[in-house]
């Protein structure tokens, strides 16, 4: 049987809209079976796009849908590739009436469009399953979502049915490279080994470029020719789940051992048991060969038995975060800064936690507690900016601190200037998992 | 006993998941990986990290990738949705372990990782 490839085109909400072209490309000159995948969910992506369709019912999927489909839909359906994209979010349906326009305004034809759903748990029956979780962690008045982390299956499924491309909303992001394979080589909801094996393709694609060069160059040490056109990543997905890392010809980037390795590992706990709704994967025993320039194969993955529950994360109302920055430069800036800040603590501290950055000192390993920036004795840097950030359930409350920190530019050190405030309301989230027979997933063909 | 930084023999990347951050460690040559296994300890993470304060390190050995695989408890201010941290993913804190500097001619087999 033929060795199916699968693509990525997106690895977050808001990556870049001109990846996907050259991956399609590549898939094309390739021949054979293939899928395009676009992950575009992160943890909170999909709580914001719930409160979009709240504020309008056919908003509610990915914003740049059709910016990321407009240069490959004709290609897709045309060469019989599949694509597959959590880019439905809290919209699945909206999104696929957005793609039948698309496809209209391009002049194709109607694409059969697979709609997977089942893991909005924001109704009452889906809050009293994360409710009874939960427990007391269930804040009742700050509610704003839940979503179950749905599996593979469905999405074979719908492929199966004839569907060219599958949105979905939540479902686990390896899920959307595991569900072409399933569908093209027929494995089994027990076949644990090739599951697993895929599923380690499908997290390897996940993020985009973090596999190809991105989130990785350091010049001198981990050098990434062309970063600034970074390939997007294919996996050829073998029949007993093992894979081989390749990337869009003609494109910048790089696929080698070490950013397999370090994308292999980005975000896994215990390595014995990578959890999904479809498999525990074991990468204890896994290899990863250089085969060639940009081609690496990962190997020897191994599978268990699926969770019998699926994490569901909930969302409330996580109140207003604030943080405003201000600019000290030349001799004694530093001094100056720190004189800021301690009008800021003198004035703001007792109303609300503040932390400090001095940016140009300190400012990335500090803590919210100040903890490191106290310890630092007070040295002479000449570029400094100050930020003052802090939270608050009371959006006054922020309002007030961020007309604090902009009053420094009159009423604090000499030489201060670039007063700039910003503050958003924040989602608080809680995990929690549901017996997966309470939360099933459905695929619908538009 | 020569110093030497993490930073010359290996690379690490960093994950977020809440309020844990994971920080693989990767050996450049395979010879180096049972040097880091005997000195990048728990112990050693956690206090490098003492500033975030976490509450617990675990790590797992990945011999065949010559990786090591830390898991850093609470060090994240509360994570993304609550850290008040420019990088409240802790992105950067794969390049802040590669500043550990450890003894590159330690071998004494009797300096055995503490479980």
């Amino acid at each position: 049987m033929e060795t199916i490839a699968v693509g990525c085109g997106a690895g977050f909400s808001g990556d870049r809209c001109d990846a996907a072209p050259p991956v399609v490309r590549t898939l094309i000159e390739r021949g054979g079976p293939a899928a395009l995948i676009f992950e575009n969910l992160a943890e909170r992506t999909l709580a914001h796009q719930q409160l979009a369709r709240r504020a309008d019912p056919s908003r509610g999927y990915e914003p740049l849908l059709l910016d990321y489909l407009r240069p490959v839909l004709a290609d897709c359906l045309r060469h019989g590739i599949a694509i597959v994209g959590n880019f439905g979010a809290a919209n699945p349906q909206g999104a696929a009436r957005a793609i039948e326009g698309l496809a209209a305004e391009l002049g194709l034809p109607t694409p059969r469009i697979g709609i997977v759903e089942g893991d909005d748990l924001s109704d009452p029956r889906g809050r009293a399953l994360v409710r009874a979780q939960l427990g007391g962690d269930f804040d009742e008045t700050g509610f704003v979502c839940a979503n179950a982390y749905q599996g593979a299956f469905e999405i074979a499924q719908a492929l199966r049915a004839g569907a060219q491309v599958v949105v979905t909303g939540r479902v686990a992001d390896p899920s959307l490279a595991l569900g072409p394979a399933i569908a093209h080589y027929g494995w089994s909801a027990t076949d644990w080994d090739a599951l697993a094996g895929a599923t380690m393709a499908g997290h390897l694609l996940e993020c985009g470029a973090q596999v190809s060069g991105g989130y990785f160059a350091d010049p001198g040490y981990k050098d990434v020719p062309g970063l600034e056109d970074v390939g997007f990543p294919i996996a050829e997905i073998a029949a007993d789940g093992s894979c081989i890392i390749t990337k869009a010809s003609g494109t910048g980037g790089l696929v080698d051992c070490r950013t397999v390795k370090e994308q292999l590992l980005y975000e896994v706990h215990d390595p014995a048991a990578y959890l999904t709704p479809d498999v525990v994967a074991d990468i204890t025993q896994a290899t990863v060969t250089q085969l060639g320039p940009h081609r690496v194969r990962l190997a020897g993955v191994r599978g268990h038995p699926r969770p019998p529950t699926l994490k569901a994360l909930a969302y409330f109302d996580g109140g207003w975060l604030g943080e405003a920055e201000i600019s000290y430069a030349g001799p004694n800036a530093e001094a100056r800064a720190r004189l800021a800040m301690d009008v800021m603590q003198r004035r703001m501290g007792a109303r609300m936690p503040l932390r400090f950055d001095l940016i140009g000192v300190l400012s990335i390993l500090g803590d919210d507690g100040n903890r490191l920036l106290q310890a630092l004795p007070a040295g002479d840097s000449r570029d400094v900016r100050l930020r003052v950030a802090s939270r608050h359930e009371d959006v006054r409350q922020i309002d007030l601190l961020l007309r604090e920190v902009t009053a420094l530019w009159t009423g604090g050190p000499g030489g201060g200037g670039g007063v700039r405030t910003a503050k958003r309301q924040r989602l608080s989230n809680r995990a929690c998992f549901i017996p997966r027979e309470q939360v099933p997933a459905r695929y619908t063909l538009a | 006993m020569t110093q030497t930084r993490l930073y010359d023999l290996a690379h690490a990347r960093t994950g977020d998941k809440g309020n844990q951050a994971n920080i693989s460690l990767i050996a450049y040559r395979e010879k180096d990986y049972p040097l880091l296994v005997q000195q990048v300890t728990c112990e050693r993470v956690a206090q490098h990290f003492g500033a975030r304060q976490p509450t617990q390190v675990r790590r797992y050995l990945l011999p065949l990738l010559g990786a090591i695989n830390f898991v850093l408890e609470d060090v994240l201010d509360g994570g993304v949705n609550d850290s008040l941290n420019l990088d409240m993913h802790g992105k950067s804190l794969s390049f802040h372990l590669l500043e550990m500097r450890i003894d590159a001619q330690e071998t004494s087999p009797d300096n055995q990782e503490t479980p």
